[in-house]
């Protein structure tokens, strides 16, 4: 395929797309682009976008099962990888045509927006992003070739600690407590509060505060805990859980803003191309492309698709002041002709993006017409199948829109706290998870748990639901066992 | 705000292969987690027969990245297509979406297909073997002309193998002793190649020694053999040539059917054809004897001698079969007797595994199949046989 642009091609397109990002009142970070290949465009899509990363044998894994997505055409081109940095790197695919460049990079710069002005993004610490990447890779590589631990060590502790990355705080942008802070807040809580009719009512029995417990309060950060409670690790696996840990720190805020950032970037490079004034054939090209990408996935969800519709309708709704109660008590024949003026939309829309993630995106405008219009549908698995459960109408609406709720963002990952690290005095490690209807793989529940304990040393439990029984899965060396609660 | 654009670099080599050694990592993986499967993957139907150089799929269940997910009873939320949604309709097994997402969350998408070539295979099962390399009596190799090789230069020699190189820089060495003794000026004047001048590659023959063996593959195609019990004899087979294959430069084998008496057949035959009536056999090892004489002498041939039988012997060739089976081991490196008896073959028929272990001879054994999965356990006691019998060999020298 011979290329019909050139790197001034693109310039000039790009000069043309930062005035409109800047008139439309975007506000990204700078902006890098590299052009790179096929192949180099499979590997940073496996490393995260990063032109650095340790090396593990998962993304080996990852690059064949990408590169057989691609090849058997199961999945379209990658037209974009871009990172969280600041500066942000973004990649162009060389064998892209024009057409499909200039959408790349208008979708590009509103990411880059996202991240920049998005408050889940604000604890990754962009403008080290490369560097800490870099040097995280410096290190695991450093260990690798030591001769006193090697490979095959280095390995054990990333295929334990991968297993256990995801189980951390998720809400970063609430200041974690250091123990010391816990104490004290266990020793405030257990002071009886000030009672101004104290003659009259009877006197609060004083309990102490346990204070020995160890964590004072459950602790959602699994490998950190390990690393901090686990005396027997030595320096080299303390450090490489906490890069694991980290690593998928920096990627919590991505997760937990999939729609609203996939939206966000189709809603603007829409808008963007569209005040291009492209030329005839750039912009057919261009309505198929965008087609293609906002596609919705029948039985799947397309984020780019959801996320998008979401937008539109708010921008929609505060233009046309389709909010607040006088417009919901209204009858539904004024509601669909509904439409003051208030032009607030694009001011909404970029509060929104600030101040929202997924969950409470979805919660706050996923409305019933828009459920409807998506055709959205709930479905539990059976087998390889997916069975339809709940449709779109006036009775189900809102529990798809909750059990959507549920699965985006971190939702589809358990929330398992450690509660104890000397159960029963036996330093067995005690681990709940705050079961909430889906009960655990018990498969992967199993292999993940004998991770922790091989990372821990001792026994490790955790207490599950397990068909609507509250049960211990107690993993002692190479053995699982299950115990009834009473 | 600024923009930059790096313009495309092909690959410096760190930068294109940067995946490479985690692929190569995940390919030992891989290896791995098929050499912990291989019972259940030798057990598979499509593999047997195959080309060597045919690149068949495995599934494979090894290389899973585990973590807390959620189980079957967690609801999903999708999106329909065109037409409408009823409740209760089952909607097959959607892509997943492939956009860039973060480590799997979802369980069981790790099982997946991963292409070897048969070769790859056989190579992995038999590391899992840890066989040592068989050192074979002196007597049984050969010695061979394996290719040539470039060994020094010559000043004559044949055309082709002309060193243009060396006889260049010959002239030039010529050139310059004759400019420093005063013999030639150097310029202007033309200075020929001469016969002294020219260099030839030397070429040696690089002999080495090199093992033959011979599988003799002897298959009860009578009546009561069925398609099950062929199947599970050509399993074994399969295997048993593959292994030799790696292990000697020259392998052949010979398909010997018997009912009452035994031919000498075609692969096609020794696993197609039907056959029926009685059993004797003692045919079938006076056949292969037969061969083994007329072809294969065993001073340069290792042999290897395989029977399959469902055990179903007319009584009367009993004592014959025990004579030509002591003699057939006598001059075979290995020889074993696989007697297949399905599971729910309803009946147990009349076993020759007691009758043979009057056979004292030390390279011959017995085993049992059952089922499919018998094969890779038989297989293995089969070569520890032959290993033990190495060992012996060695202690005798």
């Amino acid at each position: 395929m011979s290329r019909e642009w050139t790197t001034e091609d693109l310039q000039e397109w790009n000069q043309r797309i930062v005035e409109l990002v800047q008139k439309f009142g975007l506000d990204p970070y700078s902006q890098e682009f590299e052009v790179c290949d096929y192949e180099q465009m499979l590997s940073y899509m496996v490393y995260s976008g990063m032109p650095s990363h340790y090396p593990h044998w998962s993304y080996g894994k990852g690059f064949e099962k990408l590169k057989t997505l691609y090849d058997y055409g199961l999945s379209g081109l990658p037209y974009e990888m871009v990172i969280n940095s600041n500066p942000s790197i973004a990649y162009l695919m060389r064998d892209n045509s024009l057409a499909l460049q200039v959408l790349t990079i208008a979708h590009v710069y509103a990411h880059n927006d996202f991240f920049k002005n998005n408050f889940t993004f604000r604890t990754t610490q962009t403008e080290y992003t490369i560097e800490t990447f870099k040097a995280h890779a410096n290190r695991v590589r450093h260990y690798i070739e030591d001769p006193s631990i090697g490979l095959e060590k280095v390995e054990r502790v990333l295929d334990a600690a991968h297993a256990l990355s995801l189980q951390c705080r998720r809400n970063l942008s609430i200041k974690k407590e250091t123990e010391k802070e816990q104490k004290e807040r266990k020793i405030d809580e257990s002071r009886p509060r000030h009672d101004p009719h104290h003659a009259i009512h009877r006197r609060v029995e004083h309990v102490e505060p346990d204070l020995t417990k160890v964590p004072p309060y459950p602790e959602e950060d699994i490998l950190l805990f390990v690393r901090d409670h686990n005396p027997h690790l030595a320096e080299w696996e303390k450090d490489l859980l906490t890069i694991v840990h980290e690593q998928a720190q920096y990627f919590i805020p991505q997760m937990e803003t999939k729609i609203m950032n996939e939206g966000w970037a189709s809603f603007w490079h829409k808008r963007i191309l569209e005040s291009l004034e492209l030329p005839q054939n750039l912009h057919m090209e261009f309505i198929v492309r965008h087609t293609q990408v906002l596609c919705p996935t029948p039985g799947g969800l397309n984020p780019y698709h959801v996320g998008m519709k979401i937008w539109e309708d708010i921008e929609e709704r505060w233009d046309k002041g389709r909010f607040g109660p006088e417009y919901d008590l209204c009858t539904a024949s004024e509601r669909s002709d509904w439409n003051i003026k208030t032009m607030q939309g694009r001011n909404k829309i970029f509060v929104v993006r600030e101040v929202e993630r997924d969950t409470s995106f979805l919660r706050r405008f996923l409305t019933e017409d828009l459920v409807r219009e998506l055709k959205l549908f709930e479905y539990q698995t059976r087998g390889n199948d997916k069975v339809i459960s709940r449709v779109a109408d006036e009775e189900n609406w809102r529990s798809i829109k909750d059990t959507l709720i549920q699965n985006v963002g971190t939702g589809t990952i358990p929330v398992i706290k450690v509660e104890d690290a000397d159960y029963n005095s036996e330093r067995t490690l005690y681990l709940k998870h705050a079961h909430d209807g889906r009960d655990l793989q018990l498969e992967y529940a199993e292999k993940t748990l004998q991770y922790l304990r091989q990372l821990w040393g001792h026994e490790v439990v955790l207490n599950t639901t397990v068909n609507g029984k509250e049960t211990l899965l107690c993993v002692s060396e190479n053995q699982l066992v299950f115990k009834p609660v009473q | 705000m600024d923009t930059i654009f790096r313009p495309y670099h092909p690959s410096s080599g760190q930068r294109s292969d940067r995946s490479a050694g985690d692929r190569q990592r995940h390919r030992q993986k891989v290896r791995e987690a098929i050499r912990n499967n291989i019972a259940d993957i030798i057990a598979e139907e499509s593999i047997i027969g195959k080309d060597k150089n045919r690149v068949i799929k495995v599934p494979i269940r090894g290389v899973k990245e585990y973590r807390f997910v959620y189980g079957e009873n967690a609801p999903g939320v999708g999106q329909g297509g065109d037409g409408d949604l009823q409740p209760g309709q089952t909607i097959g097994q959607g892509k997943k979406g492939a956009q860039g997402q973060q480590a799997g969350d979802q369980a069981g998408v790790d099982y997946y297909e991963t292409e070897v070539s048969l070769d790859e295979l056989i190579e992995v099962m038999f590391e899992d073997l840890e066989l040592p390399d068989l050192e074979r009596k002196h007597l049984r190799e050969i010695v061979t002309v394996d290719h040539l090789r470039q060994k020094g230069f010559r000043k004559k020699g044949i055309r082709v193998r002309l060193d243009k190189k060396r006889t260049a820089r010959a002239r030039v060495r010529r050139k310059k002793s004759a400019h420093r003794s005063g013999a030639a000026n150097l310029h202007g004047e033309r200075f020929p190649f001469h016969e002294d001048d020219l260099r030839y590659h030397h070429v040696v023959k690089e002999m080495r020694r090199e093992s033959n063996a011979v599988v003799m593959a002897i298959m009860d195609t009578s009546g009561s053999m069925d398609t099950m019990k062929k199947y599970l004899a050509r399993s074994f087979f399969f295997l048993l040539y593959q292994f030799l294959r790696t292990r000697y430069q020259n392998v052949e084998i010979v398909f010997i059917a018997h009912h009452t008496e035994a031919r000498e057949v075609t692969e096609e035959e020794f696993f197609h054809k039907g056959e029926s009536g009685g059993t004797f056999i003692s045919s079938g090892y006076n056949k292969a004897l037969e061969v083994i004489n007329e072809r294969y002498h065993p001073a340069l041939w290792n042999v290897y001698a395989f029977h399959c039988s469902d055990g179903d012997n007319f009584e009367s060739d009993n004592t014959a079969a025990l004579n030509s089976a002591r003699e057939l081991a006598k001059i075979s490196n290995l020889f074993g007797y696989g007697e297949i008896k399905p599971l729910g073959a309803g009946y147990y028929g009349s076993s020759m595994i007691q009758y043979f272990s009057q056979i004292q001879e030390p390279n011959f054994l017995t085993v049992q199949i059952q089922r499919k999965e018998d094969i890779w356990s038989a297989f293995k006691t089969f070569l520890a046989k032959d290993r033990a019998n190495i060992k012996n060999e060695v202690n005798y020298e």
